[in-house]
């Protein structure tokens, strides 16, 4: 029964209707992640904007989890702070998970739990889940798995969902698994039933109809990754599992068993091999780039520190290769299965030595996708690593996206010379600058002729890759290399730039961006604060950014890791602006929300 | 006008002659056995009609690897990282399967720092001539021990080592490489043979070279050192080689001679010495080799060969062409297949 809350404030609120959060506190191994995905999707199907956002832990089975959906008719996607309705189904944080939430949150939960001896301002809803999963499960054995299905459905009669829509997000959730979907489909109506007969109604939280999804996808940052390397033409694949990247790679090799076969033959035109090590895998990236493949890996920042000296060597050599960071919060092991921007300068400045990498920041699904499929020619066209830096809110939680547009463009397979071409040139040197921009003409292994071998080192070498110790020929390389990667500003995407034209400016990038835009409505509506927004897209950094920055008396720089790894990079670049550079920081390893940002802009301004 | 007469300079199948094969000079130590074993590395190139353009010649860090500079200079080469020349050797044949790869490694290389990426690579069978230059020391360090120096020998300063040595070849052999061998830089026609039928070969194929630092390990009490090398040398087997292009039947001498095809269509031909010991037989093979070395004897030879297991390419099942230079049409899919992704994902 739904016993009313003491309070009048608490739940006698406005009745919030396509505008709430839900969080599910579960066990992790216990199935309840269908179950999120069902209740997530179903919102999605009625057309309402939806986010979901699984925080896990680092464990197979066993350890608490906590799944937040978020409705929100005007779009918004970042995590918001504060829970609508909160549905309780692990004993092991029901107490902490309780004493959390504001007065008046609606509380599901499993009866013998007693939840509402622990607080009297909320909205109970004992349910009695044992009872409601053997009526509508005759296996005991599946009793577990289908008992979150149970929360599905009585949430689903709380809130108003259709029940057609659900049985469809079930059905297409567990794809074709005919007795699964029966099994899932019953004790989701046992739970919808019993709801309907045994609890009173509440109106606080409603989710109506809209139209505001229609034609969208629902994706994960590493799919849409692994969609754009399939669609560069990744040739060769060399990675290490590692959360929360792993998922890049096995969608890879999904897609790849599916859409990259050879007709004629049945086998793939691409070759994926796990290796011993991180270092190994950027080895073969290296290596495989330097014969000419179009050649990546995908990891996390762990990953990243020991792939360091490949990196370098990649850099110095001029060998091609993509390496997707799917950032998560360190340092050190740090919290595997919690978000953070926190590898930006590692990045930018992989291994020993003055280096700087061509860095690409996907904001949304579709960048995860052009981005990763651009990369490879950027990798091409400068003969160098280059990375593709997401994170683990982008990379394993569920977004609703447009669907991606085909990437039209060829690939550019960069500066590479081949026999003929040879023929005619008198005096080839692989590192001899000839267009002036930075970027020479390389060979691959196997170029017949005879006049295309050189000897690629990681030791000091001259424009004819011969060995060198001579200090001009070194500082001419390094120079060459930096206006190499300055001549990249050309081609890298130009950041997002929007707002009014005032003088206040937010600087952002990657999954910061739902948080951003929801806060400057914040900041607008709330505070009277208007803010121009640009997001970096990538570096090195282009001319855009420079003229805004110029153009702006204060810039907030939002970021998701404590020491303000991109300021830092912007004040190097751009020692003259460095003191209208603000941190606007989260590091706690959950998702940045917009209150945070509007709260540290407020403080800076008060 | 005079002309001198000169004797034709011999050309192989290609009509390249031994010079064009040669590389640059070496800046290694003078009398290193390192400079003997790429003699030797270019007799065998040159004899076996390497196609120098098709040749990957890959290294780590240290005096063995500086090598790849001193043969094959129209072969593409890459000095790479202290120990790792295995993972960039790894993705060059991913990216090129046509490529014939040399790797140049020591015992610093491969046995400390490069030890997993080469028991990995042995475990893919990338096809590979894996050359460890080995002299139980770190020259380019001035005089450390390595991981393959004997207990009881000494630095030159006196320092004596007392941990057990790797040996590179038993440990191959327990991984199941197909083809293992140690030889002797003081002995240039075994290594020529071995060369030859390790170029032959079709996985990776393990070659530990015992190769005398003269500078910092070719004292009296090193094991390492030249003579003590001269000394202990115990060569397993007469080898004779029929390369692929020589149709010519070999006469076998004796009942205890043996041959075995290699993949290129070359023979290779084995007489004891001494020893009953077959190459075929890998576990026995390792037993004889662990109690040799017991015995302070210093065996050399092919120690073991298999043909016709498996390479990464079958692990891989990719396709049989050159992934590097596959056209954007054969491996972008069409904008239907991205459609039916999006549509799935509704």
């Amino acid at each position: 029964m739904l016993t009313q809350a003491s309070t009048s404030e608490s739940v006698g609120g406005a009745t919030l209707v396509n505008d709430f959060s839900i969080e599910v506190a579960t066990v992790n191994g216990s199935g309840s992640q269908t179950a999120n995905t069902v209740l997530m999707r179903t919102i999605f199907q009625m057309g309402v904007p939806v986010t979901g956002k699984n925080l896990f832990p680092s464990n197979i089975a066993g350890l608490p989890t906590w799944f937040q959906i978020r409705a929100n008719h005007k779009g918004y996607k970042a995590r918001k702070a504060g829970i609508d309705l909160m549905i309780c189904m692990n004993p092991e944080t029901a107490k902490e998970d309780v004493a959390k939430v504001a007065p008046g949150t609606v509380l599901i939960y499993d009866e013998p739990l007693k939840l509402n001896a622990l607080r009297s301002d909320l909205a109970f809803c004992p349910v009695p889940f044992q009872k409601l999963v053997a009526a509508s499960c005759p296996e005991p054995k599946l009793h577990k798995l289908v008992k979150n299905m149970v929360y599905v459905g009585v949430a689903a009669q709380m809130i108003g969902l259709d029940m057609i829509e659900v049985k469809s997000a079930i059905a297409k959730q567990l794809n074709g698994k005919q007795k699964a979907i029966d099994l899932n489909q019953a004790a989701v109506q046992a739970g919808f039933d019993w709801a309907a007969a045994e609890a009173p109604r509440q109106d606080h939280l409603r989710i109506e109809r809209l139209d505001k999804t229609k034609g969208q996808i629902i994706i994960d940052g590493n799919t849409a990754c692994a969609l754009g390397a399939m669609f560069a033409g990744v040739t060769v694949v060399a990675w290490y599992p590692i959360t929360p990247s792993s998922s890049v790679i096995e969608q890879l090799i999904d897609y790849a068993k599916e859409y990259r076969r050879d007709p004629a033959t049945g086998k793939l035109n691409v070759a994926i091999v796990q290796m011993e090590d991180e270092i190994a895998s950027a080895g073969v990236v290296v290596g495989a780039g330097w014969a000419g493949a179009r050649s990546m890996t995908a990891t996390s920042g762990p990953g990243i520190s020991l792939m360091s000296e490949f990196i370098g060597l990649g850099y110095f050599a001029e060998c091609p290769g993509v390496f997707v960071n799917v950032t998560r919060m360190g340092p050190s092991t740090g919290l595997p299965t919690r978000t953070s921007q926190g590898d930006v300068e590692l990045c930018a400045k992989c291994s020993h030595g003055d280096t700087l990498h061509i860095c690409l920041y996907p904001g949304n699904m579709e960048e995860c996708f052009q981005f990763t499929y651009q990369a490879f020619d950027l990798a091409e066209r400068y003969q160098t690593p280059v990375f593709v830096v997401t994170d683990l809110d982008l990379g394993m939680q569920n977004w609703a996206s447009e669907p991606f547009a085909y990437p039209a463009t060829a690939f550019d397979r960069g500066k590479v010379l081949d026999e003929a071409q040879l023929r005619e040139i008198q005096d080839w040197g692989r590192y001899k600058d000839v267009d002036g921009d930075g970027v020479c003409y390389r060979t691959l292994p196997g170029t017949p002729g005879g006049k295309g071998a050189y000897f690629t080192r990681g030791t000091g070498h001259n424009p004819y890759a011969l060995y060198s110790e001579k200090p001009d020929e070194f500082k001419a390389t390094v120079d060459r290399l930096k206006r190499k990667f300055m001549t990249a500003r050309t081609h890298v995407p130009k950041p997002v730039i929007q707002g009014p034209g005032v003088s206040r400016g937010i600087l952002a990038y990657g999954s910061s961006d739902p948080a951003v835009a929801e806060a400057r409505d914040l900041l607008k509506d709330l505070h009277g604060k208007d803010t121009d927004y640009l997001r970096v897209r990538a570096l090195p950094f282009t001319q855009e950014l420079e003229a805004w920055i110029d153009g702006h008396e204060v810039v907030y720089v939002v970021e998701q890791n404590r020491d303000g790894q991109m300021a830092g990079l912007l004040k190097e670049a751009y020692p003259q602006w460095a003191l209208k550079l603000r941190n606007v920081l989260h590091y706690d390893s959950t998702a940045i929300t917009a209150q945070t940002i509007v709260d540290q802009i407020n403080a800076f301004e008060a | 006008m005079t002309t001198t007469a000169t004797a034709p300079v011999p050309t192989n199948k290609l009509g390249l002659t031994k010079q064009d094969y040669v590389g640059a000079k070496s800046t290694l130590c003078p009398g290193c056995g390192h400079d003997a074993i790429t003699a030797q590395i270019i007799q065998a190139a040159w004899e076996m009609n390497l196609e120098p353009h098709n040749v990957a010649k890959l290294s780590g860090i240290g005096c063995s690897s500086k090598t790849p500079t001193y043969f094959m200079s129209q072969a593409w080469g890459f000095n790479s990282v202290h120990g790792r020349a295995a993972a960039v050797c790894t993705g060059a044949a991913l990216a090129n399967r046509k490529l014939l790869n040399i790797v140049t490694s020591g015992d610093g290389d491969s046995m400390s720092i490069g030890m997993g990426q080469l028991v990995h690579m042995i475990r893919r069978n990338v096809p590979v001539v894996y050359i460890i230059e080995d002299n139980g020391v770190y020259g380019l360090t001035k005089g450390q021990f390595s991981a393959t120096a004997d207990v009881g020998s000494t630095l030159k300063h006196g320092d004596v080592n007392e941990i057990q040595p790797i040996d590179p070849c038993t440990l191959a052999m327990e991984l199941g490489c197909g083809f293992v061998a140690r030889s002797f830089s003081g002995n240039p026609k075994q290594l020529s043979t071995i060369l030859k039928a390790a170029l032959a070969y079709e996985g990776t194929a393990l070659i530990d070279v015992i190769s005398p630092c003269v500078t910092f390990n070719n004292h009296d009490s090193s094991t390492k050192s030249y003579k003590n090398a001269k000394d202990r040398e115990m060569p397993l087997q007469e080898l004779g080689f029929i390369p692929y292009y020589d149709h010519e039947e070999m006469e076998l001498a004796d009942g205890q001679a043996m041959e075995v095809g290699l993949p290129d269509g070359s023979r290779l031909t084995f007489r004891s010495v001494g020893k009953d010991f077959d190459v075929t037989d890998r576990l026995k093979a390792m037993k004889e080799i662990h109690e040799a070395h017991d015995r302070g004897e210093f065996l050399t030879g092919i120690f073991h060969i298999e043909t016709g297991k498996p390479v990464i390419h079958d692990f891989t099942h990719a396709i049989d062409e050159v992934l590097a230079t596959i056209p954007q049409e054969r491996v972008k899919p069409g904008p239907e297949v991205l459609e039916a992704c999006m549509r799935e994902l509704m």
